[in-house]
């Protein structure tokens, strides 16, 4: 009972930010709902059991992406001018439109079956903290060592990427 | 009782709010907010699947995909505004529309 509450007061904050975010004029407030919207999805993650993720969505996204974001529109000071819809309005509705439809036909038609859990697959009990778990399915015997080093590559190169595009001649 | 179906169409709805942004604004600055917007939809899509797949254990395979995208994600963010910026300096201006140096 108290979780579908949540949810759905979660719900609703994060669609109506998140309309908030295309709809509005002033970019500045678009940006402060967007931070709105990470909030909502973060509560989303408790609700999920997923506690590492809604801590790493409040500090990754609602921290530091949001503030990156709110710098750039800062810097850029076409914020006075608005944030206008451009020539694809109407073709973009129509193509949203269509992909919602798509994905409310497929999630309501799909019967989701639940099966027993596969014998290798890293898990976690329910109402339990997942982090150690989540650590071992990230380093230990098995995990997700390689992609994690090759994400710490990636960091690299986009710190001498941003570097190098923002140095002045 | 809340199951796997109401997130997903939650996720839908978040992605497909974005991809309409991402599609119908002007400034760049303003189709990277609604890029996070997508990538955020995705993210809870693949959680509600790890938590409802199996009943009583939480699945950590999607949590890991869903880290690894907040990793791509933010490394996005600060490459575009780092473009956006340049662009910016150069042409000040950061509407999509009247940049169209690289049009075919």
């Amino acid at each position: 009972m108290g979780i579908s509450v949540a949810f759905w007061f979660l719900a609703a904050i994060t669609v109506l930010s998140a309309l908030g975010v295309v709809l509005l004029s002033n970019l500045f407030r678009a940006a402060l709902l967007l931070v709105l919207c990470f909030l909502g999805v973060a509560g989303m993650y408790v609700l999920l059991n997923a506690d590492f993720l809604a801590v790493a969505q409040i500090l990754i996204y609602a921290g530091a992406i949001s503030i990156l974001l709110i710098f750039a529109i800062m810097i850029t000071p076409q914020v006075y001018r608005g944030n206008p819809f451009g020539r694809f309005r109407l073709p973009a509705l129509f193509i949203s439109g269509l992909m919602l439809a798509a994905f409310i036909l497929a999630a309501l038609g799909t019967h989701w079956s639940t099966s027993t859990p596969p014998a290798a697959a890293p898990q976690a009990t329910l109402g339990q903290s997942t982090v150690s778990a989540l650590s071992s399915a990230l380093f230990g015997r098995g995990g997700a060592l390689l992609p994690l080093e090759i994400a710490a590559v990636l960091l690299l190169a986009i710190l001498v990427g941003a570097i190098a595009l923002l140095k002045e001649k | 009782m809340i199951g796997l179906t109401h997130y997903l169409v939650l996720s839908g709805i978040l992605f497909t709010i974005g991809l309409y942004g991402a599609l119908a604004k002007r400034n760049a600055v303003g189709i990277l907010m609604c890029l996070e917007l997508m990538l955020n939809a995705v993210n809870l899509a693949l959680v509600a699947f790890s938590r409802y797949l199996v009943p009583g254990v939480v699945l950590l395979t999607g949590h890991v995909f869903a880290i690894f995208v907040m990793v791509v994600a933010a490394a996005e963010v600060a490459i575009g505004l780092a473009i956006v910026l340049t662009l910016y300096r150069r042409r000040e201006t950061v509407d999509v529309e009247k940049t169209n140096l690289m049009k075919w």
